[in-house]
């Protein structure tokens, strides 16, 4: 029995840790996401050339061949520094390389991935932003072996930044039949932007296909195996959003803690009233407890555990209500200057409403709770 | 992270099932009329009863993870609990083993691991509750005997208990309010000690007021030195740290609960499937699932040979929450009959949900309030200033 981290994570924490500190601290931060990619490719180079690009990828493919609960170090400091970066999308797409592409297609793919020249994206969801296989409605017509597909996709994490998108499109009427197709940002017919969005740290957008050829050597899966593939790639990005934002809900207790401790009113630092230490205590014993569903998810999907469905799901559900919370009650300990740009505690809130609803909010996981045998 | 178990422990965990297997009537199956005495003798046997205890004092010497298992495999076969001096086995054991002298441990821990007889905590006072170090409880020493003149309130199981650990102030001259405390083991029928019971807001009385007037206590039943009482008493609780047995509790309780929202018809709509109610229910069912991996969580610091401290207070504020909202639920899931007391015909299951809504002040104010757990936890954990 150990629900702890080895060394060696211990180690790389600590690593990541101090890159953050030094290259990304918030003030560096505000500046790259407000940069045309949003992001630091400068940075996200040297990301990849520490191995944290590839943490998860086969060492075969360029990768450090990590397991997830290695990655969750990772992500933990990612969430929160806030830093920008197109990792968990990235994740998200190599993993669904990994999982259920070719040897070949992995070996076309993947290296760009973990040396941080090539960026994924998963692009699932369309208006009527449904996570079930009703969701899946962009068209795809056979044309021999190829498809064409047209449509369009809607909140595909760092959409504009994408080289390759990993598209969920729709085969026939039947529930799932449905199928998955790697697409790339420069074929005729495509085109991604990114929408006006309310977390700067977080690129979300839009990929539009118009009669878009997609050749045999790019898909991935179909039917039924398509839809549970589909599937455990939500779950991922889930266990993924919910691992980063433990990081962030401790970045955002820490700067309020930090707050309450300096800041005097009625001749006493207002940490020292109970109306500002109980909410901070309740924030506290949330974070520490989706942490712990969190941290049990991922083992249970490193070890390809039945219950690891059920893990993440709960995890977030939990996360998707309490951790928006902790944004909104550190504002209102803020008081005043919470509620200006120049103070960051209002970061930690935007990423609270960003992560409440991606890949799927609480009431979508209280659902599949019910749905996989849970309560 | 690792989660699964040793082969040694898989050896223990397979041990205790087999025992369960042998000895614990099937769900359902009538259990006979003398089971319960039949199992104490059992596990009593096995050493099981102090299980956490030393070999030398008559305790099992349990590794602290064959302690998990055996509390786990005892919850989920739900099978009566390991001993009967409750609060002997939970803490006065543990305070006599560590502060006691030899005479203390071969006179009192035999009795406790047989459930001889109970135990009670005189900790609390009118006007120490929260703040319990404030406790003003007199005893000055006359020769070789305390003499002790106070009150002390909230005792549990008082009038049922033959011994009391009680804790008095022997010096009121003393910088920190910690110091000048002193614990005694008392006989309950002492001459001077008045117990009288309180009728809680359910109705019955688990819990008295007890009177000292001039009660004489021989100073040979001293645990620990004089003044030494605030430190026995701190050590004694954290014993109480472990929330095992607590989240097995709920479970059952969740168990339970799932159960009636199945069973209970609302406007031709069984309670389970209505929205807000499954919800609530599932949203509690996440928080026990949070609270016993939190507790795997600090077991592992606990392995690694690091004492546990304040991070105990996220599963008490918890199940303060789940406790209080448990009930509730109840009461929304059977509607108007909700209200209804034992011995009403169309009360559900008579009136044991009533009961229960009306029951977890026991456990969410006994262990130290909601708000001191919140105090603990920015003061301690985050650092904040003292109030």
């Amino acid at each position: 029995m150990n629900f702890g981290f080895t060394e060696e994570q211990d180690l790389l924490r600590a690593e990541v840790r101090k890159f953050l500190n030094e290259k990304a601290p918030l003030e560096e931060v505000r500046k790259q996401c407000e940069s045309e990619e949003g992001f630091d490719r400068g940075l996200w180079k040297q990301m990849a050339e520490l191995g944290f690009a590839g943490l998860t990828i086969p060492e075969i493919h360029g990768g450090a061949g990590l397991d997830l609960v290695t990655l969750l170090v990772v992500l933990e400091e990612t969430g929160r520094s806030l830093f920008p970066s197109p990792l968990l999308s990235n994740v998200v797409a190599s993993q669904a390389i990994q999982r259920f592409g070719s040897e070949a297609q992995q070996a076309r793919w993947l290296p760009g991935f973990a040396d941080g020249t090539r960026l994924g994206t998963l692009a699932l969801l369309e208006e009527g932003d449904d996570l079930s296989p009703d969701g899946v409605k962009l068209q795809a017509k056979k044309d021999g072996e190829e498809i064409i597909l047209t449509g369009r996709k809607l909140f595909v994490p760092d959409a504009g930044n994408a080289d390759v998108f990993v598209v969920a499109y729709r085969l026939s009427s039947g529930a799932e039949e449905v199928g998955l197709a790697l697409v790339e940002k420069g074929s005729a017919g495509v085109s991604a932007a990114d929408f006006a969005a309310m977390d700067l740290t977080k690129r979300v957008g839009s990929l539009e296909l118009n009669d878009v050829r997609v050749p045999s050597d790019q898909l991935l899966c179909e039917g039924g195996p398509a839809w549970s593939a589909i599937q455990s790639l939500v779950e991922l990005g889930a266990a993924l959003v919910t691992a980063e934002t433990v990081g962030a809900a401790e970045g955002a207790l820490a700067i309020t803690t930090s707050f309450a401790k300096e800041r005097e009113q009625f001749g006493s630092k207002i940490g020292r009233y109970q109306g500002v230490k109980h909410p901070l205590a309740e924030i506290y014993v949330d974070i520490e407890s989706y942490k712990s569903l969190v941290y049990y998810a991922f083992w249970a999907l490193d070890e390809g555990h039945d219950d690891a469905a059920l893990a993440i799901s709960r995890a977030k559900a939990y996360a998707s209500e309490t951790f928006p919370l902790a944004g909104i009650n550190g504002v209102q300990l803020h008081g005043g200057v919470g509620y200006t740009w120049e103070y960051d505690i209002q970061l930690y809130l935007k990423r609270g409403k960003w992560m409440r609803p991606i890949y799927g909010d609480a009431d979508y996981h209280y659902d599949r709770i019910a749905q996989l045998g849970g309560l | 992270m690792d989660f699964q178990l040793s082969p040694q422990e898989e050896k223990f965990r397979d041990e205790v099932r087999s025992f369960l297997k042998d000895n614990l009537p099937a769900q359902g199956e009538k259990r006979p009329a003398d089971f319960l005495a039949q199992w104490n003798a059992k596990v009593r046997e096995k050493r099981w009863v102090g299980f956490s205890w030393p070999s030398e004092v008559g305790g099992g010497g349990g590794s602290l993870m064959e302690q998990v298992i055996l509390k786990e495999e005892m919850a989920r076969a739900k099978a009566p609990g390991l001993g009967t001096c409750f609060m002997g086995l939970a803490w006065v054991g543990p305070s006599i083993i560590q502060y006691g002298t030899e005479e203390q441990k071969q006179k009192y821990i035999p009795d406790i691991l047989d459930g001889a007889y109970q135990w009670c905590t005189g900790y609390s006072e009118p006007d120490s509750g929260s703040d319990l170090a404030s406790l003003k409880c007199k005893c000055v020493r006359e020769g070789d005997e305390y003499v002790v003149n106070g009150q002390k309130i909230w005792t549990s199981i008082a009038m049922w208990s033959k011994m009391m650990i009680l804790l008095v102030r022997t010096d009121t001259e003393v910088d920190s309010k910690h110091d000048g405390i002193t614990c005694l083991l008392v006989e309950m029928d002492s001459e001077g000690l008045e117990v009288r019971p309180i009728k809680n807001m359910g109705g019955g009385a688990m819990f008295a007021e007890v009177f000292f007037s001039d009660v004489r206590v021989p100073v040979e039943n001293r645990l620990g030195d004089e003044g030494q009482g605030w430190q026995v008493t701190v050590s004694a609780l954290a014993n109480e740290r472990s929330s095992i047995a607590e989240v097995y509790g709920l479970r059952r309780k969740m168990d339970e609960l799932e159960d009636l929202a199945e069973r209970t018809v609302r406007a031709g709509q069984k309670a389970i499937e209505m929205p807000s109610i499954r919800r609530r229910l599932q949203r509690a069912d996440i928080r026990i699932e949070a609270m016993r991996l939190n507790g795997q969580r600090f077991l592992t610091k606990q392995l690694r040979g690091d004492p546990l401290g304040s991070e105990t207070s996220i599963n008490k504020l918890h199940r303060a929450a789940l406790e209080v909202e448990m009930g509730e639920l109840a009461m929304e899931i059977t509607g108007s009959a909700s209200t209804l007391m034992r011995g009403s015909d169309v009360a559900p299951e008579n009136g044991r949900w009533a009961d229960y809504a009306l029951g977890w002040p026991e456990v969410v104010i006994g262990g130290g309030t909601p708000n001191i757990q919140k105090n603990i936890i920015a003061e301690r954990l985050l650092g904040l200033p003292k109030d």
